[in-house]
């Protein structure tokens, strides 16, 4: 469905981030993770259309997608959940949720959007997206965002980061939901391993190019074991 | 009567598709249109200057007032004066609103100076928008004053919005609050264009226990310019807060000047300002949702004003 050829990425003072991505998504669930500077969101936003690769071609359903806006790919199908959901003064989450489905979202849709993601609904709905709002919650709603598109291919950059324990918890029962229920493809950055856990593939990405991809139970047991040995080297 | 222009500009000043219910005066073109009364809210002509009084009986409740003014005739300009009454112990609201529809080569001006003296315990809600269009050569210009006396315990909320069309405007508002006492005001302003607009607010904090929340965001689009002057002063031992928040776009120039005096140990002022364009992120995330960069940026400045 994505297919990533020779993607690379430079910025300035030549110093490259993305090294010759070749990549192919089919998988319904796929996991990128890896160790942080290594080029995961920089691949995401390539593959979103925020950055351009400065070499390499992108296809979605074989339509080279390379030289498309942002918007185009939003409306060929990719939604992106930002790291940092962006803070919005004025705008309501019931009018995000509305930009995101393309249309007015009445109050009880937008609420089983919120109750989705685990939020009390009716105490959001006409709640802005200003600085009232906690780095939680304003993940949650990023996520329904995305939820809100039903597109098929969504993106989430590293849902976990900012989100106490508690929540994450409850997170973890959001994407297996997504996963049981969507009909599109799920693209998630994170480093937890109970996201990793639930994909169907895991790449793992560092110093900008793929150094491990294979299906969850080839990847995961190597991925833990040098995880679980580099800890064990900090406690030795 | 009331013509189609007018009929149109009642509707983008003050929502109003037919005559309001309850208590109205309508002025069209330096005339009364329309006028109603009730048993608990009067309206007298003035006699020694254009304008009307309103009064207000104490302990009317749940009732509105509408007294939106419209010019279609090019070359007008007027002042007016509308003082408010409000008795003790009401609950009202206030609408009024000034739309100007200017086709002709001649410069229309509608001066409005709108004074509130609210009763003890009263609540006031005034809502007030400003409107200009036409294709005229003539500027569309409007200085609206509002002079605000809140006595002991009053509140008032004031909603002032002025969207685009009008090319100068001055817009002071001057308020003094006694004991528990509490003003908030917000404020919307766009100007694009060569428009210029000004806005001057100054808040005095006599009373003990009284606050104010002035809160005015702006857009400035086009060549236009805006200067944004507020003064808070604090008597007693009080709380105010003033906020100045701008998106600034193309060309536009924005000055905003906050000024917070304390007279009191106890008197606890803040201000904020922030003057920048919008940011990229705000316009990528919109996009991602598959709106193109200028409606990514209309959805932001509709949200932001609102």
């Amino acid at each position: 469905m994505l297919k990533l050829e020779h993607i690379g990425f430079e910025v300035e003072g030549n110093k490259e981030i993305l090294h010759d991505i070749n990549l192919e998504l089919n998988d319904r669930f796929v996991a990128i993770t890896g160790p942080n500077g290594g080029g995961k969101s920089t691949l995401a936003k390539i593959i979103a259309g925020i950055l351009c690769p400065t070499e390499g071609r992108i296809y979605l359903d074989g339509e080279d997608i390379t030289d498309l806006d942002i918007t185009q790919r939003a409306r060929r199908g990719i939604s992106y959940a930002f790291q940092q959901p962006v803070r919005f003064k004025g705008l309501r989450v019931r009018d995000l949720l509305g930009l995101a489905a393309g249309k007015t979202t009445g109050v009880t849709a937008a609420c089983e959007l919120l109750s989705e993601v685990g939020l009390c609904a009716r105490d959001y709905v006409d709640r802005e997206l200003n600085d009232s709002l906690s780095g939680g919650e304003m993940k949650r709603i990023e996520i329904a965002m995305v939820l809100a598109r039903g597109t098929k291919l969504s993106i989430f950059d590293e849902p976990e980061a900012g989100i106490d324990l508690w929540s994450f918890q409850n997170l973890i029962r959001v994407f297996e939901k997504m996963y049981e229920q969507t009909k599109g493809s799920i693209l998630i950055i994170s480093h937890q391993e109970r996201i990793l856990n639930i994909a169907d593939k895991i790449i793992m990405i560092a110093d900008g190019q793929v150094s491990k991809m294979g299906t969850r139970e080839e990847i995961l047991p190597e991925l833990l074991s040098s995880t679980c040995k580099v800890l064990t080297d900090k406690m030795e | 009567m009331i013509d189609q222009i007018q009929m149109d500009m009642l509707k983008a000043v003050a929502d109003l598709d037919s005559l309001p219910v309850g208590a109205y005066n309508i002025r069209a073109n330096g005339q009364s249109a329309a006028r109603n009364t009730t048993a608990n809210i009067d309206i007298v002509t003035k006699t020694d200057k254009p304008g009307i009084d309103i009064i207000i009986k104490p302990g009317t409740k749940k009732e509105s007032v509408h007294i939106p003014v419209v010019l279609s005739q090019s070359g007008l300009k007027e002042n007016v004066y509308n003082d408010f009454f409000i008795g003790e112990d009401c609950d009202v609201v206030i609408i009024a609103g000034c739309g100007i529809h200017n086709c002709g080569a001649g410069d229309s001006e509608h001066d409005g100076i709108h004074s509130f003296f609210v009763g003890k315990n009263s609540k006031v809600r005034y809502v007030e928008k400003h409107y200009g269009d036409g294709d005229g050569a003539g500027k569309r210009l409007m200085n609206p004053t509002t002079v605000v006396e809140l006595a002991e315990g009053a509140e008032m909320q004031m909603e002032t919005t002025q969207i685009g069309g009008v090319d100068d405007t001055l817009r002071k508002t001057t308020a003094k609050l006694a004991e528990g006492a509490k003003l908030i005001i917000r404020e919307a302003l766009l100007t694009e264009g060569d428009q210029h607009a000004e806005t001057d607010f100054t808040v005095t904090l006599d009373g003990a226990g009284s606050s104010a929340d002035v809160v005015s965001r702006t857009v400035a689009k086009g060549h236009s310019t805006q200067h944004y002057a507020s003064r808070v002063i604090g008597n007693a031992p009080c709380a105010g807060h003033t906020e100045c928040d701008s998106i600034i776009m193309d060309d536009a120039k924005v000055t905003a000047v906050p000024e917070l005096t304390a007279n009191d140990l106890d008197a606890s002022l803040i201000h904020e300002a922030a003057i920048g364009k919008i940011a990229g992120e705000q316009l990528i995330k919109l996009m991602t949702l598959g709106l193109t960069e200028q409606e990514a940026e209309e959805q932001i400045i509709s949200g932001f004003l609102r």
